[in-house]
């Protein structure tokens, strides 16, 4: 059996059914409201599996699952580019991971005017400028592309739009749909500060066991979906 | 796969060699303060060194090298001149699947003496070759300390001069850098955009409109720096004739001894370089008196330039194909500046691979 993990609750599992749902895949929750169990009807072979959206990177990652719908963010932040491939862009969930300064650093527009004013402020100040975010593996391997340095990364679980206020960071890195909460905190988006544009995609994990059955039902799927297998 | 016990073999063997040259030889902790190398590399040695926690010292890093512990030891209480050698463990992440070992066996010796620094630097560098005999290594050397000082001689500002030198062991944003200041990138949008609006009042009065103050960052730092911005915007472009002198430069590959005749005929046209030149020529010479032929001794003047390293003067590796340096080292004055407290000394240093050089070896199981 094909395991596919889907997000549990929510507008994403939602939005999750409903795209699989117009390829004529029909995902439902069965049991109570509260159990966290489903069907598959349209296609053999397939059992949905529900989890909480941040842990389906980890399950791909473990081979539990073979199939998961997540964040792109999250799977780049947390895998290898090994352990997962790409079935198919599923066109909602879209957020933008993206540094963003106060709005009165005037003379900071770009990553490199970003650069220049860490190199200053570590002067100033005797520590590096601090970034709050979630996604270190993400930003970091984004300003070390960029070559920025003088930077520190600290951790922001949540809230991380005030951290500015609170004075814990200088400026932040940070999931975004519209802006409009960066906006609210006096944070503006750096003009070419986009660190990655993500939205909820169907993965194929590399690392769990695909049996012939397994990739019998992976084509029946992949037809009824009407993209194509990476595997 | 090469036995632990041959490679710790080697590195023993090794260890007695430096012994024997006249080092001390000395331990370091495993586990080292994260604050102090994340200060020194930045962020970017997350990437490649274990970060582990610990509930009463704080994020605290597996060893990936010994330079920083040895220097901080010397610093704190050691004598001069002083030679020191050691034997163990480093740690560093692998990309997956790239087969590298991300625990392993480093040797190595280091040299804080204020005598003649090239022969001091020779006399590294002899001494590795000599250890690596027989192996068919390719030795490779470069001089970072040339490309700072054209650096620091280009006739352009301090801010530019300073952003350059920041950037120098990033090669990509040092080219990035050194293109737009020569005029040979265009200024990017969003450059343009923010000097228009920059000329379009006093930084206090933008900084006023922009809305509820938030952040550490003062409004004077940031004035100020607005105010740099638009000065530099006035700064002419770095002259073509001495810009191409530096391309030229960053790319120069050659013999050690041709390398030497081609910087002193570019010397004129970049005056600055002139002592770092000689010193080159010092050290090719105390190079050439232990035996090395410099005609034939590989010279790229963009070795070493890479990140998570601290060289500014001489540097080397000797290479084989289809695996990491076996050896690899250099001079690193700045850093005993940086790690010092205000004091400094020259010092200058290297690792072998004991690994490495046992595989090499044909040491199998």
């Amino acid at each position: 059996m094909i395991r596919l993990g889907v997000p549990s609750k929510g507008r994403l599992m939602q939005d999750c059914f409903d795209w699989f749902g117009a390829r004529g895949v029909v995902m439902k929750r069965s049991g109570s409201d509260r159990e966290y169990s489903g069907v598959v009807e349209g296609v053999e072979g397939v059992v949905p599996v529900l989890l909480s959206a941040g842990e389906i990177p980890r399950e791909l990652a473990a081979g539990r699952i073979h199939l998961g719908v997540t964040g792109s963010d999250l799977v780049r932040e947390q895998l290898a580019e090994d352990e997962v491939a790409e079935v198919a862009k599923l066109g909602f969930g879209q957020a933008d991971l993206v540094i963003a300064v106060p709005n009165v650093w005037i003379d900071v527009e770009t990553v490199d005017d970003l650069d220049a004013a860490a190199a200053a402020f570590r002067k100033a100040h005797g520590h590096r400028l601090r970034i709050a975010t979630k996604y270190h593996r993400l930003v970091r391997d984004f300003l070390q592309a960029q070559g920025v340095a003088d930077y520190q990364l600290v951790d922001s679980q949540g809230a991380t739009e005030g951290t500015v206020k609170n004075g814990t960071a200088e400026c932040v890195a940070d999931i975004t749909s519209s802006g409009e909460t960066l906006r609210a905190n006096h944070l503006r988006i750096l003009s070419d500060g986009l660190i990655h544009s993500s939205q909820a995609v169907l993965w194929a994990s590399r690392m769990a066991e695909w049996s012939a059955e397994d990739r019998a039902a992976m084509e029946q799927l992949v037809q009824r979906l009407g993209v194509r297998s990476p595997l | 796969m090469t036995p632990k016990a041959a490679i710790r073999a080697e590195g023993e063997r090794l260890l007695a060699a430096f012994v024997q040259a006249g080092a001390v030889s000395v331990e370091a902790d495993i586990l080292q303060p994260a604050g102090t190398l994340l200060d020194l590399y930045g962020e970017d040695i997350r990437a490649r060194a274990y970060v582990t926690d610990d509930p009463v010292r704080g994020e605290m890093m597996l060893r990936p090298d010994f330079t920083v512990p040895v220097v901080q030891a010397h610093m704190a209480h050691g004598a001069e001149p002083a030679r020191y050698a050691y034997l163990g463990e480093v740690f560093r992440k692998q990309m997956r699947g790239s087969g590298r070992a991300s625990e392993y066996l480093q040797v190595g010796y280091e040299v804080f003496d204020r005598a003649a620094p090239e022969v001091v630097d020779a006399e590294v560098f002899a001494l590795f070759r000599d250890l690596l005999a027989g192996l068919d290594l390719r030795p490779v050397t470069g001089d970072i300390g040339i490309l700072m000082a054209a650096v620091r001689g280009l006739e352009t500002s301090e801010r530019r001069k300073a952003a350059l030198l920041r950037h120098v062991w990033r090669p990509h944003r040092f080219k990035a850098l050194l293109d737009r200041f020569a005029g040979r990138a265009p200024v990017p949008a969003g450059r343009l955009q923010l000097l228009e609006r920059l000329k379009a009042g006093s930084p206090a009065q933008l900084i006023a409109e922009a809305g509820t103050f938030v952040g550490l960052r003062s409004a004077e730092e940031i004035a100020a720096r607005a105010e740099a911005l638009v000065a530099d915007a006035e700064t002419p472009p770095i002259k073509a004739t001495e810009a191409a002198l530096l391309y030229d430069l960053l790319s120069l590959e050659a013999p050690a001894a041709h390398a030497l005749a081609h910087l002193r005929g570019i010397t004129p046209m970049l005056p600055a370089i002139a002592p770092a030149v000689d010193r080159f020529a010092a050290r090719l010479e105390a190079l050439a008196a232990r035996g090395i032929d410099v005609a034939t001794l590989a010279f790229e003047a963009s070795h070493g330039r890479t990140a998570l390293e601290y060289y500014d003067g001489f540097v080397f590796s000797f290479l084989a194909e289809g695996m990491p340096p076996v050896a690899s080292g250099g001079r690193y004055d700045a850093l005993t500046a940086v790690l010092g407290a205000g004091a400094f000394i020259p010092a200058v240093g290297g690792v072998i691979r004991p690994g490495l050089v046992a595989r090499l070896k044909g040491a199998e199981a």
